[in-house]
């Protein structure tokens, strides 16, 4: 488990190109139940496997709205306590299955991921622009997209 | 790789959607919605979940973790029933069944949205697109639609762009 609460980085310490910590996920039915509660989305083909396979799918699939909040999460983390989250932009580009039954060999790490693209400032906020992206455990990326943060500088 | 041919499904009448914005949704944030929000991603951030921590921190009460927005108030004469939030959207209905979520974008105004919040929204619809689907072997209705959330105080405090995909159910 990663510091429940991160330490703080500074404007002037991030350079483009930079990758920040990742952030690694591992969604189960039982966080896709959750999330269903938490957002209120019951769609039935995240929990139900039989509904999702009538629409066409393998299985169930994780919620492109937690894909999404994840992401967010990676950024909220990156910016820190006094930084904030600007913008999370994510594309849904393939499904994600969800991790069923007790065995660990069931697992499906979803890992979330950043680069630094660009950094600027105006009036006298700090933003940071980045790539991020969702990836799946075969390395392929699943969930790209692009975030803004807001930094405090040392000054 | 070239579409497969299909007849294409929209019509003048969802064109002239375009734009248009739908009726207001009142969503609200509570300190209980925040935390289940939260709890939901995996978030272990204390600024969610204890009071004290997120005013220490400078929040009003709990922040909203990025993506979450208030939840809708629910009604079951007007709300839809899976989604919770207004049934048929912002006016808009795609002839297909089926539904995917194609992408998220949230911008922050830089308002805080805390627990205690009600943030009132309306959507229109802003582009309306088809292709085929190779992987699910039918057509798929793709609508992007735009949608502005303003505060109890008549603040903006975010903007969202949601792309969604609507497609029959294959082999029908």
């Amino acid at each position: 488990m990663s510091d429940a609460v991160p330490d703080q980085i500074y404007f002037e310490d991030i350079e483009v190109g930079d990758n920040i910590p990742e952030l690694e996920k591992n969604p189960s039915s039982q966080q896709l139940v959750q999330w269903a509660a938490g957002s209120g989305d019951f769609y039935q083909i995240h929990y139900d496997t039989s509904y999702a396979q009538d629409t066409g799918l393998d299985d169930i699939i994780v919620h492109g709205a937690l894909k999404h909040a994840f992401l967010g999460e990676l950024l909220w983390r990156f910016a820190g306590p006094e930084g904030s989250v600007k913008r999370v932009q994510c594309s849904y580009r393939g499904m994600d299955p969800a991790a069923q039954g007790r065995e660990s060999a069931k697992d499906q790490k979803f890992l979330l991921r950043g680069t630094v693209t660009r950094k600027y400032t105006e009036g006298e906020r700090n933003f940071v622009e980045l790539n991020i992206e969702g990836v799946r455990a075969d390395g392929s990326v699943s969930t790209p997209g692009n975030g803004v943060v807001v930094l405090p500088s040392r000054g | 790789m070239a579409d497969k041919e299909f007849e294409s499904v929209i019509t003048d009448e969802m064109r002239a959607l375009i734009g248009v914005k739908g009726p207001e949704t009142i969503s609200e944030l509570t300190t209980t919605s925040v935390r289940m929000f939260a709890r939901s991603v995996g978030y272990v951030d204390p600024v969610f979940y204890d009071e004290a921590a997120a005013t220490e921190r400078g929040f009003r009460s709990l922040p909203a973790p990025p993506g979450y927005l208030g939840t809708p108030i629910f009604n079951p004469a007007e709300s839809d029933a899976t989604f919770g939030g207004r049934r048929g959207g912002g006016g808009f209905r795609s002839p297909y069944p089926l539904v995917l979520n194609g992408g998220t974008d949230i911008e922050y105004t830089g308002e805080q949205i805390c627990a205690g919040d009600t943030l009132t929204s309306s959507t229109a619809l802003a582009s309306l697109n088809e292709r085929w689907s190779g992987a699910l072997g039918v057509p798929m209705l793709i609508q992007v639609s735009e949608t502005t959330y303003t505060n109890q105080d008549g603040k903006v405090v975010a903007y969202s762009r949601g792309t969604g995909i609507s497609y029959p159910a294959p082999g029908s």
